[in-house]
């Protein structure tokens, strides 16, 4: 579903984020992405919704080159991507409501089934009661919730999510893993970029290890080695 | 389609109340450089007026001698009517310039008393010629000092005005054309200033803008809520310069009057209305949505 063919990606500056990068995620696949601060995951990501382009090699979602995308082309591909971002990206002048409405509405999705999946998946994450708030009067990790809450209301192909427990304490550590495992079950692919080395060891699924951008293991069901 | 065209207007209205500090403040600028406008509207309907009243009063009396049939003059009077640069010609009898002179003087004896003592009028039949423009009085002058008409003319008093009259439409012309190069110089900054404000309200969303990008928004579902948060601003703004325009000229209307006689600002505004209001309407809303078009632009590269 997903081709990473030896993808390097170099930042002005000559930073090297990504060096000669290969892997394929499969459709349904459950993988997580570990490596030190630094080591590319997010580049990855950032590569993978077209945010920005590869350097050398290229990257293919099913048979789509996404190196080389239409500007048009590159809004319905991020559609069928639900990102969770590390600084989570969310609209400041919506409230929560409706920054999970808007990619329903970016969809063209019909009024009535917004207006009841919205209340649905943000009770799903436990926001049931912030509806209305605004961003800068949630915290850390109500942002972080609400975020996810965008990445899988309109029910993504793949969802990516880039720390999304970075700001949690355990329980909803916890909540917000086995939601995503259960996402997966229902046939979403998920990518999950996180340090968590006690999550990483209980998923027991596709492990993929980056340091200083190169990939150095990929596993089928593993462990968090660095 | 179209339940995309009602969710980009209600988040377009939305933006605008949610923001409604910064609405205000480009509202105001708006409604600045809309007023310059219309200010503009009234000087140059005032500065027509004051030239046309100025060259109204300009106009050049041949005076025939004293046994002239008056089958001649006329004659004369249809001819210079002929020329397409004459505005109007009228005929003063020698019996009507008495009359007018005598009716003037009405307050004084002593002329009242000098005029009964003479037994023949002496005042002279004449021709008032206005033209539309001021360098045609010279060529009318020439044909009437010309054969056939010169032997009956006594005097031309354009000869001795001649030099005030060139004066005053030389000052005439340059206030009409100093109106519009004001008025064009002005505008231009007026709509500037507006643009940038509208810019800086952009640049202002410009990580909002690279959001929506990111969770999949298409162009026109970024730009058109920005689109129709400009035109409700160039709207408002309109119409507040409308509202002000208009209490002032109920306010000031009389003093105008008083000090440019004539000139009836409030009727002016009145008979015009609708096309003033199109105009400041039509220009805030497209201009406010054109800048807002325009200002995104360079945001929308992600
Ligand atoms: N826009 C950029 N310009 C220049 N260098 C960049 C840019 N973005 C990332 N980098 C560099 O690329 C490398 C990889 O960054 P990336 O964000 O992918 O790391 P990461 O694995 O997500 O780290 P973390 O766990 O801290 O989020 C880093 O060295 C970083 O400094
Ligand atoms: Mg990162």
């Amino acid at each position: 579903m997903i081709y990473f063919k030896k993808v390097s990606k170099i930042y002005p500056h000559d930073s090297v984020a990504l060096k000669d990068v290969s892997f394929e995620i499969e459709p349904h696949e459950f993988v997580s992405l570990v490596g030190r601060s630094g080591a590319g995951k997010s580049t990855i990501l950032k590569l993978l919704i077209a945010e920005e382009r590869p350097t050398s090699g290229s990257i293919f979602f099913e048979n789509q080159d996404i190196g080389f995308l239409a500007f048009h082309q590159i809004s319905k591909l991020r559609r069928r991507i639900g990102v969770v971002f590390q600084d989570f990206k969310l609209l400041p002048s919506k409230n929560v409501y409706e920054n999970v409405a808007f990619v329903l509405e970016v969809m063209g999705a019909e009024s009535k089934q917004i207006k009841e999946d919205v209340p649905q998946v943000l009770k799903l994450v436990g926001l049931e009661k912030k509806l209305y708030n605004f961003p800068s009067e949630l915290s850390g990790g109500e942002k972080q919730r609400a975020a996810l809450a965008r990445a899988l209301v309109h029910r993504p192909e793949v969802l990516v999510a880039d720390e999304p427990t970075g700001n949690l304490d355990y329980v909803h550590t916890w909540d917000i893993v086995n939601l995503l495992i259960k996402i997966n079950s229902l046939g979403t692919n998920v990518v999950l970029a996180t340090h968590d080395k006690e999550i990483v060891n209980k998923l027991k699924r596709r492990v993929i290890t980056l340091e200083e951008g190169r990939l150095i293991s990929d596993e089928k069901k593993g462990k968090y080695l660095i | 389609m179209f339940i995309n065209l009602s969710r980009i207007i209600k988040s377009g209205w939305l933006n605008f109340r949610r923001n409604i500090w910064l609405s205000t403040a480009t509202i105001s600028v708006f409604f600045l450089a809309l007023f310059v406008v219309a200010a503009l509207f009234v000087l140059s309907f005032a500065t027509t007026h004051i030239a046309r009243t100025l060259e109204d009063k300009v106009d050049i009396s041949v005076y025939f001698a004293e046994d002239t049939p008056e089958y001649n003059i006329l004659d004369v009077q249809s001819r210079l009517l002929d020329f397409k640069e004459v505005k109007s010609v009228e005929y003063v009898s020698r019996v009507d310039a008495l009359e007018t002179f005598k009716e003037r003087h009405r307050d004084n004896p002593l002329i009242q008393a000098s005029l009964e003592e003479l037994d023949e009028n002496p005042l002279l039949a004449s021709l008032n010629i206005k033209a539309y423009e001021a360098s045609t009085y010279e060529v009318i002058a020439q044909f009437l000092e010309r054969a056939p008409a010169g032997s009956l003319v006594e005097k031309i008093d354009y000869r001795e005005n001649k030099e005030l009259i060139e004066r005053l439409f030389t000052i005439t012309g340059n206030i009409k054309r100093a109106g519009v190069i004001v008025g064009i110089i002005l505008s231009f900054i007026a709509m500037l200033v507006a643009f940038n404000t509208v810019r800086l309200a952009i640049y202002n969303e410009r990580d909002s803008i690279a959001i929506m990008r990111l969770v999949g928004a298409g162009n026109w579902f970024i730009r058109g809520p920005f689109v129709v948060q400009g035109m409700l601003v160039g709207f408002a703004a309109a119409v507040l310069s409308m509202l002000v325009l208009a209490a002032l000229a109920f306010a000031f209307s009389e003093r105008v009057d008083a000090f440019i006689p004539g000139l009836n600002l409030l009727g002016y505004l009145k008979t015009n209305a609708l096309l003033i209001m199109g105009v400041e309407v039509g220009l805030g809303v497209l201009f406010g949505g054109l800048s807002s078009l325009v200002a995104i632009r360079n945001y929308l590269k992600v």
